[in-house]
């Protein structure tokens, strides 16, 4: 009692110091907090040690480090009471790493408690060792879950089995030469269900380990039966498991398909939602080998019924769940539209949604809409528009725009409701309604040119870029009816410099059409010409160039001007085929969530194995070359960005469709991942196609199209696709000769497997090579053939082999040819030769396949090939925003895996072409969807 | 997978960090700190900085965060997760918050432990997770005697975890609770645009032995599945008993056997001891709205708003609706509203709550059929920015519980328990219609 006096008057005295004072009396008590708790720890009292233990967890969680008292709390282990070893064991997992020395002290209590009676402490024993991650203490370890994995106690066995992905993530090797992974396996036929699903989602984790070359899990007859017995009895997280494991089988016949859609079906009215999700996977997935077989439309139409309501249930969970389920229905609505076509109401957003979910709902309805439910849609949509949040305002009123231009019918209502939110005047609700109108307008030429002096009442409100060449592009194009439009421009042209630079070639255009139209305004457009050429922006500056020679020359530019097709519609944001059925069969994952490709996922396996250090490197090498299209999907160039940062964001951002639909594709290639990954995805997509490709060659169509995606290829294929032999019987039919002397079997070939393993040379350094080739690739095409060619990809950026090559020919690009010189630096022979060009200015692609034209199709170790390539020059696309003009992307495929460069083309080729390329241009406007707009105006021209 | 569980609070502190797997380190919860919680606008609960994705869910003040790294996650699966944590949190310690957080972390640290290894979920079902994780130390040494301790790891991974073999009671009781929430979105127009009813079976279960039961509803499709025996209590006679309720979707709790339900439509289980949630469904047909809102709002002057909001109740007279709140918004530059002091005997109190911009009407007991009437007028300040943008109009939202009333006119027809013994059950029901998401656009 006397000391509890005394202490508080001690207390009292402290408090009422000065506060430097207090500090420094008081800083000593914080400082010695490890001493205090060290003395607790070995306190003779139980209770005592226990909440210094407790204490220790506390400061540990707070990041404060206590790793000086690892062997005061190492002695607390000997306890019977469980909780006060789980706290132990808890702190031994976080500080075992730092303190290898001491964990061997702590080895031998394990061991014996692997030997507990009491199966929880066995279990736990096992499962905390799994953790502790010290090289030296795996040898221990090796004897206790070699015991756990036999124990007669389920909860023992299903902790061992996870144990041994913990322990081959540390010792990949010496857990294999131990058995554990066979006894893994033993484990899948274990009576208990929860065994079998740890065993299996054990067995996915070795198989995902990037150091895995051999097939660990392999799901046969036996295995599957065994699956669909434990799948009605095991746990919530079990079923996920096993479900994610049938999504990654493939059945042998239809009967068996059939058989696991049954038994799966099910699931889809369990609590969980990633159940059900994980549910719907496998049902989409085992659709697709049904194929055609008898019956197989009935099963659709009933799984698709099925799958339904839980769909629109899942909407009505947490946000979070709400929002993931929002990105999954996305992707089965582009597999399967008929899904959810009654049920557009459930995607109507509530006031309280948050913004994430609203946003996703809005995408949901806009696959959703016909014209059966376009009022309703329209409806809602005008109730959005008034919301207070910007961008989900914006997303409602470019939604409008997409239901008028999806829905003839509905064009009228909507260009009306955009009026009214005209007439609004607020400044972001505006200018979102022009550029909707613009698309409407181009959607439907000549039918509501009756509002365009209403928009342009609305001029002094607009200041976004956007809306501004929105607007400047209606004028132009309208401008016989409307009488002012020569005004309207020059209010343009006064301020041309602080313009942007989208605006300043929407105005030039503008001008231009203004002046074919109203040839009073020829002044008008003298001075915009000369402002324009007079501009540093090359892009600008060319174009009005062009256009002044156009109209100097007195040539049709009516014709090309006035040829300004209609659009048509194309959802936002629809995935390609290939990419589609890759989403189908990851439903569920951060890829389908995020609607990129696996491969932008999970890293390649090389590039982990090379470890922590060098993988951070990779981030940063990949991050600015892959510049993210709107959709996030990378775009595939083996030029870093970085190279020209500065047009490359604009370009993106103004033609959004374009990206979407050139690269869209299961773009592995990007920059420096290109070489490690891109096998692998290819292999990933061919696997991804239904078995029955090898029966009809039509069906591998879609496959072909997106496979030319990965290569970022843009060659029209759409005539030639059905001449592709299917992809399935590539591996089979692959030698050079037998190859048809066809393009796309070239590209079929590269489809193939590639054999060899790829060296872990393939990143960064290669990309950086490669690009250094290039650089000194710039040569005059004249080059004799006699003096050497320039090195077009260095021999260790080529994994080995080496190309050198030039472009020769005559003055234009179609007559020409790419020599090329193919030396095999490897150790063994390189065959199957096969090369593809990515979209180039000039269009160029090759006219025959490379194997025909090689000197030798095999070429040996040491041995030089030369092949003189003949080319073709087609319709000319759009260049990839990151490659300069007269360069042209090329990949190549051998035995030994794929690689790119980069090679020059001739400047006179350039020229030649220059002139012609207009004429045939004015096709491309097709390919734009209703938001490419301003950006692609200019190359109609 | 899962490789790390983090806990923050919203001012971006870790309360729990947990890591499972060695591609972490505790440093990314710095990552998450920067990009997520003092970001002003999250776009997406998902979060993937370079290589690794976070997921997020916020409950009550804490932001509970799954980490993946380098692979391909099941993202659902993560979000699932963290929605069970905070669930098994509340059944252990009521309130899933900051303080109760702090207050239990070692228990945390213990069901994660538990129900996360190697960031592979494991067991996480509350009735066998509280067999062995324990709140008092001193019952887990009982639990630790081996005897128990192999029966408690059967139970836990064996087909019906959720239940031990050796349970006894005196009475042999069940309650079951249909509680409906219901959600209706009105438009401007009084038009229905969505309309739909959640409802969840919540059965306490106090039986003896390893029972199997069977359980019925007056939906269309489940009919032929038994004949109606030992219903209690039903209400709702004005719909007769031949009423049927066509339900689009089920859900159920693990115990009920899913392979049975497919082919015959049998929900048949072995429940778990106490209480849990044996089904939800989500039904859209037929629906009875317990309460409609006719709302004019008028514009008399740029400065005065005049509301008359009519409300109806339209369930049968024989019940009544308790804690009925209306709360109809007022533009954000309200002074006072006018005329919420006459009301006639019955009618509630309202308010006008300046913090909410809204008007609190609460009324504690409606009966059906009653109807009942606001007039209020709103007096507005002078708005100064003409540009502005015109009010948004946020929708009336209503709560309210009606017991005994089913909005979808579902009804239990039978619950039939079949135990080795035989004994006989005593059975209750009651229903409850919620206010869900009841907004009404103006």
């Amino acid at each position: 009692m006397a000391s509890v006096i005394a202490r508080a008057r001690i207390e009292g005295m402290v408090s009422s110091l000065p506060p430097k004072v207090k500090k420094f009396l008081t800083s000593h008590i914080r400082k010695g907090e490890n001493l205090e708790l060290k003395t607790e720890l070995n306190s003779e009292y139980r209770d005592r040690r226990k909440d210094a233990v407790k204490r220790v967890i506390a400061n540990m969680t707070v990041g404060k480090d206590v790793s000086g008292l690892f062997a005061d709390v190492l002695k607390c282990m000997q306890t019977d009471d469980l909780e006060l070893k789980k706290l132990v064991y808890l702190y031994l997992m976080n500080y075992a790493k730092t303190q290898p020395e001491l964990v061997i002290l702590a080895v031998n209590s394990f061991v014996k408690d692997a030997d507990d009676p009491n199966p929880l402490i066995r279990a736990l024993a096992v499962r905390t060792m799994g953790c502790l991650r010290a090289d030296r203490i795996v040898d221990y370890l090796m004897e206790p879950l070699r015991k756990t994995l036999k124990d007669t106690d389920p909860y023992v066995r299903k902790t061992a089995a996870i144990c041994v992905a913990k322990m081959y993530d540390l010792k990949p090797q010496s857990t294999i030469d131990n058995g554990f992974v066979a006894s893994l396996q033993d484990l899948l036929s274990d009576p208990n269900p929860m065994v079998v699903a740890n065993a299996v989602a054990a067995l996915r984790e070795i198989q995902d380990n990037p150091r895995t070359k051999s097939p660990v899990l392999v799901v046969n007859t036996v295995v599957l039966h065994k699956l669909l017995a434990a799948l009605n009895e095991c746990t919530e997280w079990g079923q996920i498991f096993i479900l994610e494991s049938l999504a990654d089988y493939a059945p042998n016949d239809v009967h068996e398909a059939r058989n696991v859609i049954e038994r799966v079906v099910p699931r889809l009215s369990h609590a969980n939602g990633s159940v059900v999700l994980a549910a719907i996977r496998v049902l989409l997935t085992y659709l697709d080998y049904l194929g055609n077989a008898e019956g197989a439309d009935q099963v659709a139409t009933m799984v698709v019924k099925k799958m339904s309501p839980p769909l629109v249930t899942l909407l009505a969970s947490t946000p979070e769940m709400t929002y993931v389920a929002l990105r999954n229905i996305s992707i089965i609505l582009q597999r399967r539209p008929d899904v959810l076509a009654n049920e557009i109401r459930v995607f109507f957003c509530k006031y309280n949604d948050p913004p994430y979910v609203k946003l996703e709902k809005l995408d949901v309805m806009m696959r959703l809409t016909s014209e059966r439910n376009v009022d309703a849609v329209l409806t809602e949509l005008k109730e959005y528009a008034n919301e207070v949040d910007v961008e989900f305002v914006r997303t409602a009123i470019r939604a409008m725009g997409t239901c008028a231009i999806k829905i003839e019918a509905a064009a009228e209502r909507c260009v009306g409701a955009l009026l009214d939110l005209i007439k609004t005047r607020v400044a972001h609700v505006v200018q979102e309604s022009m550029v909707v109108l613009k698309d409407i307008f181009r959607r439907y030429p000549g039918r509501y040119e009756g509002i365009i002096p209403i928009l342009c009442e609305h001029l002094d409100v607009l200041d976004e870029e956007e809306a501004r060449a929105a607007l400047l592009w209606i004028v132009g194009e309208h401008a016989d009816r409307i009488a002012n439009a020569g005004d309207l421009l020059q209010v343009f042209v006064d301020g041309f410099a602080d313009e942007h630079v989208a605006v300043q070639l929407q105005l030039l255009t503008a001008a231009i059409k203004c002046f074919l139209r109203r040839p009073e305004t020829q002044p008008l457009v003298q001075q915009v010409l000369q402002l324009a050429t007079a501009s540093d922006l090359p892009d600008l500056r060319d174009r009005a160039f062009v256009y002044w020679r156009l109209l100097s020359s007195g040539a049709a530019v009516r014709n090309v001007v006035a040829a300004c097709p209609p659009i048509e519609y194309e959802p936002a944001h629809q995935l390609s085929p290939g990419l589609l059925s890759e989403l189908v069969r990851h439903l569920g994952t951060l890829a389908a969530v995020k609607q990129q490709p696996v491969a932008t996922v999970v890293p390649a396996k090389e590039l982990v194995a090379r470890g922590d250090d060098d993988d951070e490197d990779d981030e940063v090498q990949i991050t600015p070359s892959a510049t993210a299209g709107p959709n996030g999907t990378p775009l595939p160039s083996p030029v870093p960005a970085r190279a020209n940062p500065a047009p490359a964001p604009a370009a993106t951002a103004s033609i959004p469709n374009l990206l979407d639909l050139d690269f869209d594709a299961p773009a592995p290639a990007p920059a420096s991942a290109s070489a490690a990954a891109a096998p692998t995805s290819l292999l990933d997509l061919l696997g991804s196609s239904p078995p029955q490709s090898a029966s009809a060659s039509a069906s591998a169509a879609p496959v072909n199209d997106d496979l030319m995606g990965v290569l970022g290829l843009g060659m029209p294929t759409s005539s030639s696709s059905t001449t592709a032999s299917a992809p399935r019987a590539i591996p089979t039919t692959m030698s050079s000769t037998s190859s048809p002397l066809d393009a796309l079997a070239g590209l079929g070939d590269l489809l193939g497997p590639t054999t060899s393993a790829t060296s872990p040379m393939s990143g960064a350094p290669g990309l950086a090579a490669a690009a250094t080739a290039a650089a000194s690739g710039t040569f005059a095409p004249a080059t004799a053939s006699s003096t050497p060619k320039p090195v077009l990809l260095a021999r260790d950026a080529g994994k080995g082999l080496e190309i050198r090559g030039h472009f020769t020919g005559p003055s234009s690009a179609s007559g020409g040819a790419l020599e090329l010189d193919f030396t095999n630096h490897t150790a063994t022979p390189l065959s199957d030769f096969a090369i593809q060009f990515n979209k180039s200015t000039l269009g160029l692609n090759p006219a025959a396949a490379l194997s025909s034209v090689m000197s030798t199709a095999t070429v040996a170790p040491g041995a030089t090939a030369s092949a003189r390539l003949p080319l073709a020059s087609g319709v000319a696309g759009m260049t990839q925003t990151t490659v300069p003009p007269d360069m042209v992307q090329v990949a190549v495929k051998t035995t030994a895996g794929i690689v790119y460069f980069v090679a020059s083309v001739p400047q006179g080729w350039m020229v030649a072409v220059g002139g012609a390329g207009a004429a045939g241009s004015p096709a491309v406007g097709n390919v734009g969807g209703p938001s490419v707009g301003g950006g692609l105006d200019g190359l109609l021209l | 997978m899962i490789s790390a569980v983090f806990v923050f609070n919203y001012k971006g502190e870790v309360l729990i960090s947990r890591l499972f797997r060695p591609d972490v380190r505790r440093s990314v919860a710095d990552l998450f700190r920067i990009h997520v919680i003092t970001a002003p606008q999250i776009r997406s609960p998902v979060t993937v900085l370079g290589n690794i994705a976070f997921f997020h869910i916020k409950h009550e003040n804490v932001y509970i965060v799954a980490v993946s790294t380098h692979s391909n996650t099941n993202v659902p699966l993560a979000f699932e997760f963290c929605t069970n944590l905070v669930k098994l949190g509340e059944k252990y310690f009521g309130k899933f918050d900051e303080d109760a957080i702090k207050n239990n972390f070692v228990l945390i640290y213990e069901i994660l432990d538990e129900i996360l290894d190697f960031g592979l979920p494991q067991v996480s079902d509350y009735e066998s997770l509280k067999l062995y994780v324990t709140t008092e130390s001193v019952r887990s040494e009982n639990a630790a005697a081996p005897g128990d301790a192999s029966k408690v790891t059967i139970q836990a991974t064996g087909a019906t975890s959720w239940r031990r073999p050796d349970i006894k009671y005196r009475k042999n009781e069940v309650f079951i609770d249909v509680i409906e929430d219901v959600n209706l979105l009105m438009s401007t127009k009084g038009t229905v645009l969505n309309a739909d009813v959640t409802g969840t079976v919540k059965v306490k279960a106090y039986l003896s032995g390893v029972p199997e039961c069977k359980f019925g509803l007056n939906e269309r499709l489940g009919e032929g599945a038994g004949a109606g025996a030992g219903g209690a209590g039903a209400p709702q006679s004005q719909y007769g008993a031949k009423r049927l309720v066509d339900i689009d979707d089920f859900q159920f709790h693990q115990c009920v056997k899913l392979g049975r339900f497919d082919p015959d439509r049998t929900i048949s289980f072995i429940p778990p001891d106490g209480e849990f949630d044996l089904m939800k469904y989500r039904t859209t047909e037929g629906l009875t709205m317990p309460f409609m809102v006719h709302p004019v709002v008028t514009s008399i002057s740029p400065t005065r708003l005049e509301y008359k909001v009519t409300v109806k109740a339209q369930f049968p007279q024989k019940y009544t609706a308790t804690g009925v709140v209306i709360k109809i918004p007022t533009p954000p530059n309200t002074v006072t509203v006018q005329g919420l002091g006459a009301f006639a005997q019955g009618h509630g109190k309202a308010k006008y709550v300046a913090s909410e911009n809204c008007i609190v009407w609460k009324v504690p007991r409606i009966m059906g059929g009653a109807e009942m009437d606001l007039n209020a007028e709103a007096e507005l300040a002078p708005s100064i920015d003409s540009n502005k943008k015109p009010w948004s109009r946020p929708p009336i939202s209503m709560a309210f519980t009606v017991a005994m009333f089913t909005t979808s006119g579902l009804q239990v027809r039978f619950l039939k328990v079949f135990e080795k013994s035989g004994y006989q059950t005593v059975k209750w029901v009651r229903y409850h219609a919620r206010a869900g998401n009841y907004q009404f656009r103006f």
